[in-house]
């Protein structure tokens, strides 16, 4: 059977794009963002995962709202990035693993998670900028399924359906006939709000607490509403969903490796953690 | 306390059924802005390209005047504006100190220090 060898749980930002373009990385400003991930590509060095699961959310470059899925999962052999509307340079395609992706389908599906199947995705920052951060020699080494929620038009699922996506595809990963490791990656938040009178709000000390309950008491956060969660991280904030469906499919215990929290990378709050089943 | 339409968060609008419905033509122009060529297209004749959408007069407007806040109150979409702020070369910062009426300094001082 296929092993879930941890989770990797980082913020995603078009900016990180523009820093990887310019070789910002060394600056001030982004020092400290970037060295955050050093033990993270340590521990992936040493635990050599074939497949990346991706939770993360689309801003408006494969859907739009004409079409919006709650909760959408790609099927394709190789995942494009294109232009978001900024000109940055493209980054490299990713290959697909459609044996597990269609395996997830399966059993999601069994599970009451009715997702929306596509065989063709473009997928944005929010997917491919955490894999280039994860593994930044390049070519990405990993296979990957991506997994969408989304955050864009309300309603939005809640913390604690997003969990239960994630502990489905936890025990779906777990049931595969392969000797796959597989390793899975939420990419969002943390808190942070761009439009409205309120852009710029930031959550220290709620980010700081959601990073400690993530490990040791993941339900903690799923007593919260959508609209609490906006209140509490902003508008784009909530996109800890992510980070929440990531815990979930670890499931059981988890101990923390690694992490980091960094105030702004833009106008985000950048966390970062690497879990391992306990 | 679940429903965002009777949720009210200071300087916060949640995008919701009410706003995906007035903001459709606007934002799906925004969406356009995906592409270089549409871009530039927007460029050329921005009234041709509005009319092209279909947006009221209340989204022209606020088109025009690059007004965000006036975008949002239009029926816009935080990500798909996103788009079109970016056609100017304005970045998240610049968009946060039009909205909060501050300089563009003192918005990213402002975000600094959370970190304290």
């Amino acid at each position: 059977m296929a092993r879930i060898i941890g989770g990797i749980t980082t913020s995603h930002v078009p900016a990180i794009g523009r820093a990887l373009a310019k070789e910002l990385q060394q600056t001030p400003y982004w020092k400290p963002f970037f060295d955050g991930f050093l033990p993270v590509h340590d521990w992936l060095a040493r635990n050599k995962p074939d497949i990346a699961v991706v939770f993360y959310n689309d801003h408006g470059l494969n859907f739009f709202l004409d079409k919006m899925p709650t909760f959408a999962i790609g099927a394709a052999a190789e995942y494009h990035n294109a232009d978001e509307g900024w000109g940055l340079p493209e980054l490299a395609p990713h290959q697909g693993d459609e044996d597990l992706s269609w395996h997830l389908i399966d059993a999601l599906v069994e599970a009451e998670f009715d997702l929306t199947t596509c065989q063709e995705m473009l997928v944005d920052h929010a997917f491919a900028l955490p894999l280039e951060l994860l593994w930044p020699e390049g070519p990405c080494p990993v296979r990957t399924v991506p997994i969408c929620i989304n955050t864009v038009q309300f309603p939005l699922p809640s913390a604690a359906r997003c969990y239960k996506l994630g502990q489905a595809v936890g025990r779906a990963i777990e049931a595969w006939e392969s000797d796959a490791r597989v390793v899975v990656i939420g990419t969002g938040g943390l808190s942070h709000q761009l439009e409205g009178e309120r852009a710029g709000f930031i959550n220290k000390e709620f980010d700081q607490m959601f990073m400690e309950k993530l490990v040791s008491d993941p339900l903690w956060a799923t007593r919260y509403s959508i609209p609490d969660l906006v209140e509490l991280t902003g508008t784009q904030g909530v996109e800890l969903v992510m980070w929440l469906a990531t815990r979930g499919a670890l499931l059981g215990d988890v101990a923390k490796i690694h992490s980091n929290y960094h105030i702004p990378i833009s106008n985000t709050a950048a966390g970062l953690m690497l879990m391992e089943n306990a | 306390m679940n429903n965002a339409k009777t949720r009210k968060i200071p300087g916060t609008t949640l995008f919701d059924s009410e706003m995906a419905r007035k903001g459709y033509a606007l934002n799906k122009m925004c969406f356009s802005f995906n592409s270089a060529a549409c871009r530039e297209a927007f460029l050329q004749d921005e009234d041709a390209y509005c009319t092209q959408y279909g947006l009221n007069a209340e989204q022209r407007e606020a088109i025009r005047q690059r007004n965000v806040l006036g975008l949002l109150a239009a029926g816009g979409n935080a990500y798909y504006l996103a788009k079109f702020v970016g056609i100017f070369g304005l970045d998240m910062q610049d968009i946060g100190a039009q909205q909060t009426g501050m300089s563009k300094e003192a918005f990213i001082a402002k975000l600094a220090a959370y970190a304290k």
